[in-house]
């Protein structure tokens, strides 16, 4: 049942990067708001993973994020890695791997230790340095003990490209491929809250993917038709929105797909599908079939892609998603927003 | 209902135990195991507590009575036949 | 490698299963008409939905879901309780799936909005550890779920209880729906899949007479992908020579006798008496509740529970259309209902069975329905990959 109070507030399955937050950002972030843009240039109503906008024979291609991840150290990484890759793989989905610069605006609690902020600020140096993208500019604000939790961190990005790749790409006969094991990141975060009560060296994936996609795209160029990285809502969210945007049937072989040995064991235990799962350090490629070999062995030679595999192909018919478990079939539904533990 | 994947017993401290499932760890409680239960054993989890002991002799009787009803049913001699059968009526649209 | 018991992925080994769905295939086919077969395990439909089995299922065997989801069938009055308590200020401690289910005017979940301390927890032993860091708050423990998660409430009120925590019941039990399902004059059922976790508690000695009495076999089978085909092909074979015997496929968690620690510990702390199972009517022995001498730990002694507290708001219109009940039984699919997916979906669901992880209309409406057409090219492309 739906109550008032549920169609005039904004809940936490607004912010969980499933339907109930694209709806939102369809109905209201997105209202009035024209593209202003020249035609073929790339804006909101594409709601890709960024903006690409023509400047002489290039393209210019910025993307924003804001970071929320509780707790703001985890294992495998923290708030300022999480800031850094975030902008920088959503500007490499776009083709762009190059970056031009990074902003970092910070708003912190009154209260916060000057320690943790120093790691994070040490964090986010290094994995700039790591992917080559110097943040240029910031911006600092601090509010009252209480007004919010600890620390928000928002990360603007800008790179330059001669040639952009959308999430909307897919043709039937098109190959899917996953970099490597899925769900670690938020598998990793929701061990981390302890109130599972469940222990493990889940580990989150959280890193910079310019310098894998960079490979990937040397090999294969404009065979690589559609990139995705499958952040909130997992990779079933990707794909879900790389099928509508493309109207492909995309089918997914379960049995193909990577998953890490303490991830299927946190699914399991939790009741939540890794296909529905966060991830910092992946990547969605759709390519041409006849390149999945190559993109597939350059993945395998950089140290971020050693589990990459093909998990998909696409064919004809409506804009959905099925799942081929190796023992059935099923479709495989956008998942609703937070994944809740299954409780028995 | 929980889904129950086995764990393994890999410390007992009185009647809390520590459970590995495929590297994660977790508490199961021992109050209502009806088989003594050591370091080592498989045990079946729901919301915590352990309700059987899983000898792993049963796994392999498992998978043996399956073998078995695919041979009585006649199935098991043409599992070639069968894998192939199924694959033409996946293309057909069954 | 690890070792086979650690490894349930052996018994989803899709050759074993292209087998067994073949031999499925051809033993329905043998009857030479429609067979129909109930599970009562909201974990089995889970398992089944989840693994996409209804897309291999042979078109001849019907595959019902019966009122085996411990969350739907939890009755109205009882959500009720526990929300009514939430407005008395008593914090209230759930497992996750109750959260939603609607009352007769609002969830918990809505009991939470308004203000209300409700906890999601997987585990009782959580309830407890809550109730341990606030000795000065009431703590409720909604119980909710069938024998196999009973014996653990069972486990704790035989254990040393904080002062400030009690246990509200809803707990069922699931041997005496069978009987009425079988009993019903227009049941197509002519055999039943039963819950393995639950068995290994019971036993399967207790569907001897059953069989017994309704001449309809029972096979008990395990949750993967293995042990569904291997059971429901057993079941088929039994109905198709009429042996109306229970066999056990679960050797490996089921005995004859079950757990009988567990059983003690279960009859010792409840008692079973007849009550509504929402959707269906009144279950003989259906429902457990706390015995007169564990009054002192049973919320609904030490509390005066105001359910007119609710009924400041109407129930919703919708309700009346739901069909819940006769999905529960097997008698209508969710596809029958006219709010499936439209009126009724899982953020806004109208009936239980939409809520709960377990329901069978959330059930086919996370997974895409019973048989999606996933014929043609989709079909080429299955398998081509591995």
């Amino acid at each position: 049942m739906r109550t008032a109070l549920a169609d005039e507030r904004i809940l936490m399955k607004h912010g969980a990067g499933g339907r109930a937050m694209r709806r939102l950002i369809e109905d209201v972030m997105m209202a009035g708001l024209g593209d202003g843009l020249k035609p073929g240039d790339i804006g909101l109503r594409a709601m890709d993973d960024g903006a690409a906008i023509r400047v002489g024979d290039k393209w210019l291609v910025m993307t924003t994020d804001s970071h929320v991840v509780h707790p703001i150290f985890f294992p495998g990484g923290d708030i300022g890695r999480l800031a850094v890759s975030g902008t920088v793989n959503d500007l490499s989905m776009m083709g762009a791997t190059e970056v031009l610069g990074l902003t970092c605006a910070v708003v912190l609690e009154e209260g916060f230790s000057r320690d943790n902020l120093i790691r994070v600020q040490m964090s986010m140096r290094d994995t700039a340095l790591e992917a080559g993208a110097p943040i240029v500019t910031g911006d600092t604000k601090v509010m009252g003990r209480g007004e919010l939790d600890g620390i928000i961190l928002n990360t603007t990005g800008v790179a330059i490209t001669d040639h952009i790749v959308t999430d909307a790409g897919l043709q039937p006969g098109d190959m899917l491929i996953v970099t490597g094991t899925i769900g670690d990141h938020g598998f990793a975060v929701m061990t981390a809250r302890h109130n599972l009560a469940l222990e493990g060296h889940l580990v989150s994936d959280v890193a910079p993917l310019n310098g894998m996609v960079r490979s990937v795209l040397m090999v294969a160029g404009r065979d690589v038709v559609a990139m995705k990285d499958p952040t909130r809502g997992g990779v079933s969210s990707a794909v879900h929105e790389m099928a509508a945007k493309a109207r492909v049937t995309i089918v997914l072989d379960e049995p193909s797909i990577p998953v890490s040995d303490e991830a299927r064991a946190a699914s399991e235990l939790l009741g939540i599908d890794p296909l529905n799962v966060a991830n910092e350090g992946k990547a969605v490629i759709g390519v041409r079939p006849w390149a999945a070999k190559a993109v597939l062995a350059a993945l395998h030679a950089h140290p971020l892609g050693q589990r990459a595999a093909i998990v998909g192909q696409c064919v004809d018919g409506g804009a959905s998603v099925v799942l081929d478990t190796g023992v059935g079939r099923r479709l495989l539904v956008e998942p609703e927003g937070e994944p809740l533990p299954r409780i028995c | 209902m929980c889904l129950g994947v086995p764990g393994r017993i890999v410390a007992i401290n009185g009647l809390v135990a520590t459970a590995d499932f495929w590297g994660m760890r977790r508490e199961v409680r021992l109050e209502l195991v009806d088989q003594p239960v050591e370091v080592g054993d498989y045990i079946l989890n729901h919301v915590g507590y352990a309700i059987r002991r899983i000898p792993e002799i049963e796994i392999q009787a498992t998978l043996d009575l399956y073998e078995e009803l695919l041979r009585e049913a006649g199935a098991s001699n043409d599992l070639m036949a069968a894998d192939v059968k199924a694959e033409i009526d996946a293309t057909n649209g069954r | 490698m690890p070792p086979m018991a650690a490894d349930p992925l052996k018994f989803r080994d899709p050759a074993r299963a292209r087998a067994l769905s073949s031999a499925l295939e051809a033993v329905t086919r043998q009857m030479g008409r429609e067979v129909s077969v109930m599970h009562v395990c909201g974990s089995h439909e889970q398992a089944i939905a989840r693994f996409g089995l209804r897309a291999v299922f042979p078109r001849g065997l019907n595959v019902i879901m019966g009122p085996g989801c411990p969350v739907c069938i939890t009755d109205v009055p009882e959500v009720d309780e526990a929300i009514a308590l939430a407005r008395q200020g008593v914090h209230i401690a759930t497992y996750g799936d109750m959260l939603r289910v609607p009352g007769s005017s609002r969830s918990l979940a809505d009991a939470q909005a308004e203000g209300g301390h409700i906890h999601v927890v997987y585990s009782i032993r959580q309830a407890l550890d809550l109730a341990r860091s606030i000795p000065d708050e009431n703590v409720v423990f909604f119980a909710t779920g069938f024998e196999t998660t009973a014996v653990t409430t069972a486990a704790v009120v035989l254990g040393e209880v904080p002062k400030n925590f009690s246990i509200l019941s809803a707990h069922k039990y699931i041997p005496p729906v069978m009987e009425i399902v079988a009993e019903m004059p227009d049941t197509r059922v002519e055999g039943f899949l039963a819950a393995g976790h639950a068995a290994a508690i019971t036993g399967w000695g207790i569907f001897e007479d059953f069989v017994a009495h309704h001449d309809t076999p029972v096979v008990v089978a395990g949750f993967e992908p293995l042990d569904i085909l291997a059971g429901l092909l057993r079941l088929v074979e039994l109905v198709r020579d009429r042996e109306h015997t229970v066999i056990n496929m679960f050797p490996r968690c089921v005995t004859r006798e079950g757990n009988a620690r567990a059983q003690e510990q279960l009859w010792r702390v409840f008692r079973p008496i007849g009550g509504r199972w929402r959707g269906i009517a009144h279950v003989p022995n259906g429902n457990l509740r706390l015995r007169d001498e564990w009054a002192h730990v049973d919320a609904r002694h030490r509390f005066t529970i105001d359910l007119t507290s609710l009924w400041d708001q109407a129930p919703p219109a919708r309700a009346q259309e739901c069909i819940c009940g006769d999905i529960m039984a097997g008698i209508s699919s969710p596809d029958n209902c006219p709010l499936f997916g439209t009126a009724c979906v899982p953020d806004a669901p109208v009936g239980a069975c939409m809520v709960s992880g377990e329901g069978t209309c959330r059930i086919w409406h996370q997974y895409g329905g019973a048989r999606p057409d996933l014929s043609g090219s989709i079909g080429a492309v299955c398998g081509v990959l591995r």
